[in-house]
């Protein structure tokens, strides 16, 4: 459309320049000139038509990928583990994190939150070191400097009101950005989705809990279980918006997962699929 | 050069540039998203949860803007071709609620200090298709919310959303081909239609 535009606008200012009495020898070279316009613009529709026509076949391979479905050879054993977990959640979390927020006032509620991101922004900061995003890790030390010094031991977040962006990072993740695969879907007993590589990584992602910095062991099983409730809360909508919309919540929630690491490790700015590896590993500069 | 040289070159820019003058993608999705939050915002009802209130805004604010037939199209994959038109408009139909609730369900969670901030846009002024990078900042983590828009005529369309990493069309992929899989494209129409009915029912 815009290429007809613009050729008829400069049509239009040739008989313009005509109208004006302009010499012949100018209006012969602009006739020329139009010509060669002419034959660049049909090159390139001939070009796009191509491009649209590759765009297709990767539409197609793109929906034959799809339809193998996600990584998920234990899918039977999965949805097992699945369905104890929202029963559990059903009698359990929900009913006590929907408890804790109308009984506790938000004010608190966001210290309690704050307290604990901000134990976990320290994980993030070490991972990006890992990763080898030091602008990153130098933000995270900062945002956790300035919570726990100036934000009384981190419940109140002053590091977001001066600015300082908050970049979540793990083990996983960190696996995943020097080019481990994130291989087959794996669902946990109470702790719900991972892939087999966050699940290698789990155990020491979950060792920097909050719950590591006491060892009174009743203490420790106070925090982690506010923890827990705390998240469980956070996700209160979102639960119920994944309810209303999916269709098989199982899927869904695989999918969304799965998808959510990807872009995770990427920083927000994943690949296109298929995902054929050329890309390369995303901590390695590319 | 001569006054008529110079009164052709001016009319030749002139027109050359009256014929390029198209809204910018990411111009348009800050201009409505900011539209929907502010109204949002302002709406007392909405923000005590009136559900119906939310969809008509969805509905008329939002809408309009998106290529519903290639979302459709695109969940569905390769079993569309093989849809019969009232197949399809029953399909786009039924898909067309369950992204508008999707979206409202979104916006219940606006609050007085959300702010919608655009990020550069990276495309070639001849692109058809774009994606419109933008994050939603409220209290909490940011939330990413990208686009993907096609140039229909002089406009732009969406076709794609994603959220916190998630494209939505994708992610309906492999359900949609599952419920296919079990039931045809009747089974997945009836599917939808129960989950659609389900959560109206709620509200």
């Amino acid at each position: 459309m815009s290429q007809r535009n613009s050729l008829r606008a400069a049509a239009v200012g040739l008989l313009l320049l005509a109208a004006l009495g302009a010499p012949h020898a100018q209006v012969q070279e602009q006739v020329q000139e139009q010509a060669q316009e002419q034959a660049k613009e049909q090159a390139k529709e001939q070009a796009k038509e191509q491009a649209k026509e590759q765009a297709k076949e990767l539409v197609k391979e793109q929906d034959q990928a799809q339809e193998q479905g996600a990584n998920d050879p234990l899918e039977g054993w999965n949805r097992a583990v699945f369905g104890f977990n929202e029963g559990l959640d059903k009698v359990l979390l929900k009913p006590v994190a929907t408890g804790y927020k109308a009984v506790v006032p938000e004010l608190v509620r966001t210290g309690v939150s704050n307290f604990f991101t901000n134990f976990r922004d320290g994980w993030s900061a070490i991972n990006a070191l890992l990763q080898a995003k030091p602008v990153v890790a130098a933000q995270m030390v900062t945002r956790v400097a300035t919570n726990t010094l100036f934000g009384l031991g981190g419940i109140l977040d002053v590091a977001s009101d001066l600015g300082i962006q908050r970049q979540r990072e793990d083990l996983g993740q960190t696996l995943g950005c020097w080019g481990l695969p994130a291989g087959p879907y794996l669902v946990w007993p109470l702790l719900g989705p991972s892939s087999l590589r966050d699940s290698v990584a789990l155990p020491l992602d979950l060792s920097w809990a909050t719950g590591a910095l006491t060892n009174d062991g009743a203490a420790r099983i106070g925090l982690t279980a506010l923890e827990l409730i705390d998240i469980r809360t956070s996700l209160l909508g979102a639960d119920s918006l994944v309810d209303s919309i999916s269709i098989d919540k199982y899927v869904f929630i695989r999918d969304g997962y799965l998808s959510r690491r990807r872009s995770l490790v990427y920083d927000g700015e994943p690949p296109e699929l298929p995902d054929d590896g050329k890309a390369g590993p995303a901590c390695v500069p590319r | 050069m001569s006054f008529k040289q110079v009164l052709a070159t001016v009319s030749l820019t002139l027109l050359a540039a009256a014929s390029h003058a198209q809204a910018a993608p990411d111009a348009m999705i800050k201009q409505v998203s900011t539209e929907v939050i502010d109204t949002v915002k302002n709406d007392k009802a909405i923000q005590a949860g009136d559900v119906g209130r939310i969809l008509v805004l969805v509905d008329t604010k939002v809408m309009p803007h998106v290529n519903f037939q290639r979302m459709t199209a695109s969940a569905v994959g390769r079993h569309w071709r093989t849809a019969t038109p009232e197949q399809q408009k029953r399909l786009q139909d039924e898909f067309k609620i369950l992204i508008v609730r999707t979206y409202a369900g979104a916006l219940t969670q606006v609050k007085e200090q959300t702010t919608v901030q655009l990020k550069p846009l990276r495309a070639a002024a001849e692109d058809t298709e774009v994606v419109v990078r933008t994050e939603v900042k409220g209290k909490g983590d940011p939330v990413q919310l990208d686009y993907r828009l096609e140039k229909s005529g002089s406009e732009w369309k969406i076709y794609d959303v994603n959220v916190l990493g998630v494209w939505l069309v994708e992610q309906y992929r492999s359900s949609f081909a599952q419920e296919i899989g079990s039931g045809g494209i009747d089974g997945l129409i009836t599917k939808l239609a129960e989950r659609n009915k389900a959560a109206a029912n709620k509200t």
